[in-house]
């Protein structure tokens, strides 16, 4: 198993970074959901909050309430116990996409960079079992890796200026769900019609870091008809 | 009708802040909140509000507003420049730092702020806006929070309450500490993405705030950094403060309305016990920056927090008699020693005639 680092932001955070581990974000979520337990066990004071990303853990802590000193100890001590304990179970998301051209701007040339037949490359893409990395970006915008390796392509030279929200989307190594309208530089493969992001909820985004996702074409006719409902979706406990 | 501050120009860029909407980072939703916290915290000391209410961040000058409640107690903290119209036209200056007691019908102009991008502007009992993921602060570029995420708008702007409690004001009576000397940074995340002499230059040389900064980051102008090997990174966590550097080479020190996570290195931290002072810092002002260590910056944040507490415990109460002249009271250091801080309740202040 590959050893971690830590490295600073100022006085009010710290990252413990995987680096390219190859289980980094299996090491990554499941640190993230001991220290949110031990949080909520009265543990951890002065901790703030934690971001998991790629390849580090983001501690933001109180340095009126503790000291580095004492909560990277803490958090390495954390670590040191999650590595050696199975993952907590992911929750399993199904997103129903509509890939109809109306949709998919993107989707005629995606074809034709990867070789691909539109229907391959809509095959290809809900085919794949996907997984969070991170959110950020936007409110509620999910980093999601597991794309399949014949569809990765750089981001598009011509970034948009506006991304309507619901836009499933690729680039590089990575998918997404645009979840509120946006500029963006990535390809646009298909929409869901369902809300991944509202202020109202609690928590407010549907998705978080270790989830897994999974893509299910739809037709316009279902797009139109849960884009009207518009209910929010509950995920599979899967494992 | 409800009582309200009636806006009546909004000013160029006023917005709905508070402490910020802390522990949703990880949902991606970014914490906003004042650029300069001790001002924000002064503000609500002065009208008697918990350290965190939410206040009315002025940028560069501030808004005009008309009071639609029988009376409403009101402070603006940090240098800005306040005018007083009465019902019947009569104008007086009214001193910043302090707290004023407004009737219905008082026009209150704020104008432009002299030494500080920002201030703040608190209500007694607070503004009766409901918040949006348990925060009153605003992020113009998401458009998340009150007031549909935007700025400032003409119109009624609802006040918790109809009438100002019974006084005494309260004033500053010692400045806050800011602090001045260099900017202090830690170094990393990713110092190491950068080359040797970088880190050297960014600490060795004076540079500029530059015009495109804004709420979200402060363009550093100045000597340009070089990264190793580019300046993209796989997106990780962005505090207030960070200092990133895209691949053109340009510092931006994220403030308060940053992204949660971006993906460029980035070389340094600026100390939270500096955060305020960059926050109220100008397009054209010099900034040079300095290393510490971590130990170093939390004793700094410790010892700033601790000066904070002092100057608003040591808000000194003050029975109005006619005219006051701030700048004897401060220069003969009176104000603490004429207050009981159980007076009757007051009349309508009074000060300088224009």
């Amino acid at each position: 198993m590959a050893p971690c680092r830590v490295t600073s932001l100022g006085d009010t955070a710290f990252n413990i970074d995987y680096g390219d581990a190859p289980d980094a974000g299996s090491r990554i979520a499941a640190l993230n959901t001991a220290a949110r337990a031990a949080h909520q066990r009265g543990e951890l004071a002065g901790l703030v909050e934690l971001v998991p990303t790629f390849r580090s853990l983001q501690i933001l802590y109180d340095p009126l309430t503790t000291s580095r000193a004492e909560i990277e100890a803490a958090l390495l001590a954390l670590e040191a116990q999650t590595a050696r304990t199975p993952p907590p179970p992911s929750r399993v998301w199904r997103l129903p996409v509509c890939y109809h051209e109306t949709f998919a701007p993107d989707l005629a040339a995606l074809a034709a960079a990867t070789g691909l037949s539109p229907d391959a490359v809509i095959a290809r893409h809900s085919a794949a079992d996907y997984v969070v990395r991170m959110l950020g970006f936007l409110p509620g915008f999910a980093y999601l890796t597991g794309l399949d390796p014949a569809l990765r392509l750089p981001r598009r030279s011509d970034p948009r200026p506006r991304v309507p929200a619901g836009s499933v989307a690729i680039a590089d190594t990575m998918a997404a769900i645009y979840p509120s309208d946006s500029p963006g530089g990535w390809h646009l493969l298909g929409r869901c019609p369902l809300p991944l992001f509202d202020p109202a909820w609690s928590p407010p985004a549907l998705l978080a870091a270790g989830d897994r996702v999974r893509f299910e074409p739809i037709d316009p006719d279902r797009f139109a008809a849960l884009a009207a409902t518009r209910p929010r979706l509950e995920p599979d406990l899967g494992r | 009708m409800s009582p309200a501050l009636d806006i009546l120009r909004p000013g160029p860029r006023t917005s709905l802040q508070d402490l910020g909407r802390v522990g949703l980072r990880a949902m991606g939703i970014p914490v906003a909140g004042a650029m300069d916290r001790i001002g924000l915290r002064l503000a609500n000391a002065l009208v008697g509000n918990p350290p965190g209410e939410g206040c009315l961040e002025l940028t560069l000058s501030g808004p005009l507003v008309q009071v639609e409640a029988d009376s409403v107690r009101i402070a603006v903290a940090g240098p800005a420049r306040l005018t007083l119209t009465q019902a019947d036209g009569a104008r007086r200056m009214l001193a910043p730092d302090r707290s004023w007691r407004l009737v219905r019908g008082d026009r209150l102009e704020i104008g432009p702020i002299n030494g500080s991008l920002v201030a703040y502007l608190a209500v007694e009992g607070g503004f009766a806006i409901a918040p949006v993921l348990g925060s009153l602060s605003t992020h113009l570029g998401a458009g998340l929070g009150p007031l549909g995420g935007r700025a400032l708008e003409t119109g009624m702007l609802p006040l918790r309450r109809n009438d100002a409690g019974p006084g005494p004001e309260r004033i500053l009576t010692r400045p806050l500490p800011y602090g001045d000397g260099p900017i202090r940074l830690v170094p990393g995340p990713q110092a190491d993405a950068f080359t040797e002499d970088s880190l050297a230059t960014l600490l060795s040389s004076p540079y500029t705030v530059g015009a495109r900064s804004d709420r979200m980051g402060m363009r550093l102008e100045g000597p340009t950094l070089h990264h190793r090997a580019g300046a993209d990174i796989a997106s990780d966590g962005i505090v207030a403060g960070s200092i990133q550097v895209p691949g053109d080479g340009g510092p931006i020190l994220l403030l308060a309305d940053h992204q949660t996570t971006g993906g460029y290195a980035k070389i340094a931290t600026a100390i939270s016990a500096d955060l305020p002072r960059l926050g109220r810092a100008v397009p054209g002002d010099r900034l040079v920056f300095r290393a510490v260590t971590i130990a170093e910056a939390e004793a700094a944040r410790r010892a700033q927090e601790q000066a904070v507490q002092d100057c608003l415990d040591s808000l000194a109460s003050i029975e109005e008699s006619g005219r006051i002249d701030l700048a004897a009271l401060y220069r003969a250091e009176l104000i603490s020693g004429v207050v009981t801080g159980d007076e009757e309740p007051v009349a309508p202040p009074e000060a300088e005639t224009i």
